[in-house]
């Protein structure tokens, strides 16, 4: 990990009174972003960039090819939709404000519910979960018990039940209550298990019948441990659902996430939030800057 | 997504068709294709230049070349060494001489012990005829218990459980009632943790020195990335584990963790788990994971040419 420390710093050395970046820099930028699962095919395109920069803006200082690195790598992370503020006071153009959690088993779906539902209250929004993972043992539990550790009300029919009729439920509920955001929690689901993504889509087109537009936003969980893999579940939960943003959790360890870049870029969609521990209050806005720096190796 | 590998190879050694012999300069080519399977499929760095070196050396002595199929031959080189690297098939338990036999399930967060603990037992007991008793040793995720419950009422296997958030005592008191029921098996579910979290670390290397496991299984996610390596060898270097088991292989993923894990520490894969259901689970086949890592459908009717 020591070598990644001083790796902005050296880059910015290896350029000084060049107006190229030497091989063994870019080899070290190539090492580093590889081993924070960027994936080579971004990697590459970022290597690109920089290259293409660096020639046309020629001999620059060191402080501004780190600038550039950072400037190139967060211009691929893509910005938030107006619509789907990710400050949770923010004011919403429906009320209910629908969210739909989707993702791949044991990502930290349901965990990051209970941490948005928390954040949510604390603004002052009035929000309902729906317990939309009826298939997982004691699922319908595990939201309860974040239900209670937020302090929001919970639909739900049990185990076992149809889950479009609890996400129909759940936004009918949020309607009639008055409340601002409804969270809806869905089963963990392989991106290549047809019947369940098809499941998904039957999910998510319920709620539209309840309240226009609905879901409003659906946010597709993704663990920052995951590899490459997770370009191929953004790109099928996006076919089925429309994904609008992104959580990466799991940042607390030392797995960087670093394949949201490119699924970010390719795809055209923000990250909102990350999960930093499996605490109510370990979830925060998604912050461009810090992302980048952390992939150096550096948290500052 | 991926091209198949040995269509590449085959491509690539084509070129060099008519030299006669293998050098440093016209097999880069290959070998960074080579490579750049290994990343794509999340082969760690460190663990792919490792294994391209190796197949370099293998190759230049090897009068690849000049063989009849050279591209087959190269092919091959690649399939066998990946394939010894990831070991043998087994699913070999350890079995205690005076039981209870207890079994130790750890791994990080949402990985799918809970999951394998209730497939374990299930396994154990329809295939070895053994009478295991669950521990739920996870005190800490909302409805872990019940989880680990629902699982065991499936199967029909006991749970034991306390109010009390003390895994270890759950772990101990576990072995004790496994005792007085004459139950030849313990498992115990562990919460997740994350391998950087000092003190959650520090309780599951309590729980392995209370009740002396027999057997401790790290479980590991197939989707994982690069930091595979980082998490198995803070795990190993905490518990020192026998086995690995891969979970959610019925995804879509190459796999490539397991090659970094078998390569950084030497335990052997044991078991691959392959759906949500509790008999979705079966012996680990190292020749079906180097296919799948390299993308190649075919190499088996391939290699057998060879
Ligand atoms: N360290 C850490 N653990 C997390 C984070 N988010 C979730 N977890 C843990 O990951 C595990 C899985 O979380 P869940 O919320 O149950 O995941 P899920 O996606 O709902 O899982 P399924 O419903 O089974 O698909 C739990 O042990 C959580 O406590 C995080 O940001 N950091
Ligand atoms: N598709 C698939 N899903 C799996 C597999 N193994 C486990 N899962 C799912 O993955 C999710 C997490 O599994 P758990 O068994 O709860 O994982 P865990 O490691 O006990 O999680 P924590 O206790 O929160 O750390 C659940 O949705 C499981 O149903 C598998 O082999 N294939
Ligand atoms: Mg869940
Ligand atoms: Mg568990």
């Amino acid at each position: 990990e020591k070598s990644r420390d001083g790796l902005l710093n050296k880059i910015g050395k290896s350029i000084a009174g060049k107006n190229t970046v030497d091989a063994e820099t870019l080899d070290d930028l190539e090492d580093a972003l590889i081993s924070s699962d960027v994936g080579v095919k971004t990697t590459i395109e970022i290597i690109d960039r920089i290259e293409a920069r660096v020639a046309r803006d020629k001999f620059i200082t060191q402080n501004e090819l780190q600038q550039i690195l950072r400037e190139e790598i967060a211009d691929l992370l893509k910005e938030n939709r107006p619509e789907q503020p990710a400050e949770f006071d923010a004011d919403f153009q429906h009320k209910p404000h629908v969210v739909m959690v989707v993702g791949v088993n044991g990502v930290g779906k349901t965990t990051t519910i209970g941490k948005l539902a928390h954040l949510y209250k604390n603004a002052g929004k009035l929000v309902v979960l729906g317990a939309a993972d009826t298939f997982r043992a004691a699922a319908v539990d595990q939201l309860t018990i974040w239900g209670e550790r937020a302090g929001v009300p919970i639909v739900q029919q049990g185990q076992n039940a149809d889950p479009a009729a609890v996400a129909f439920d759940t936004v009918a509920a949020a309607k009639s209550r008055g409340a601002d955001v409804a969270l809806v929690d869905t089963a963990g689901r392989l991106h290549n298990k047809k019947s369940l993504m098809e499941e998904l889509g039957k999910i998510k087109r319920v709620m539209g019948k309840v309240t226009d537009g609905a879901p409003h936003e659906i946010l597709l969980v993704l663990d920052a441990s995951t590899g490459q893999n997770a370009m191929q579940q953004a790109k099928a939960f996006t076919e089925v659902v429309d994904v609008t943003g992104l959580v990466l959790t799991k940042l607390d360890g030392t797995a960087k996430g670093g394949i949201v870049i490119g699924i970010s870029n390719e795809l055209s969609v923000p990250v909102k939030y990350i999960g930093v521990g499996e605490k109510i209050e370990d979830l925060q806005i998604f912050d461009r800057v810090a992302f980048v720096n952390a992939l150096f190796g550096s948290d500052e | 997504m991926f091209e198949d590998l040995s269509s590449k190879i085959e491509s690539a050694v084509q070129t060099l068709k008519g030299q006669s012999r293998i050098t440093d300069v016209n097999i880069a080519e290959t070998v960074r294709e080579i490579r750049r399977a290994l990343l794509d499929a999340d082969v760690n760095l460190d663990v792919a230049r490792e294994f391209t070196n190796n197949i370099k050396e293998k190759v230049m002595g090897s009068g690849v070349l000049t063989s009849v199929n050279p591209g087959q031959q190269f092919t091959k080189i690649v399939y066998d060494e990946m394939v010894q690297i990831l070991g043998e098939t087994r699913s070999d338990i350890a079995v205690a001489n005076t039981p209870p036999t207890v079994i130790l399930i750890a791994g990080l967060q949402g990985s799918g012990k809970t999951t394998f603990s209730g497939k374990l037992a299930r396994y154990l007991k329809t295939e070895n005829n053994r009478n295991p008793i669950l521990a739920a040793a996870d005190v800490y995720r909302p409805a872990a218990i019940n989880q680990l419950k629902t699982l065991a009422d499936d199967i029909g296997v006991p749970v034991y459980s306390i109010e009390q958030k003390d895994p270890v005592r759950v772990a101990r008191e576990a072995v004790s009632m496994a005792k007085s029921l004459a139950l030849d098996t313990v498992i115990i579910d562990t919460a997740g943790r994350m391998h950087v979290d000092e003190q959650m670390m520090n309780e599951v290397a309590e729980i392995k020195k209370a009740v002396n496991p027999h057997e401790i299984l790290f479980v590991v996610d197939a989707m994982t990335g690069q930091d595979a390596v980082n998490t198995a060898k803070a795990f190993n270097e905490t518990i020192d584990f026998d086995g690995v088991v891969l979970t959610k292989m019925d995804g879509d993923t190459r796999g490539g963790a397991a090659l970094s894990i078998r390569s950084v520490v030497e335990k052997p894969i044991k078991f691959m788990s392959t759906g949500e259901k509790l008999d979705a689970l079966s012996p680990f086949y190292p020749d079906r994971l180097a296919q799948r890592i390299l993308g190649m459908g075919d190499v088996v009717s391939l290699v057998e040419k060879a």
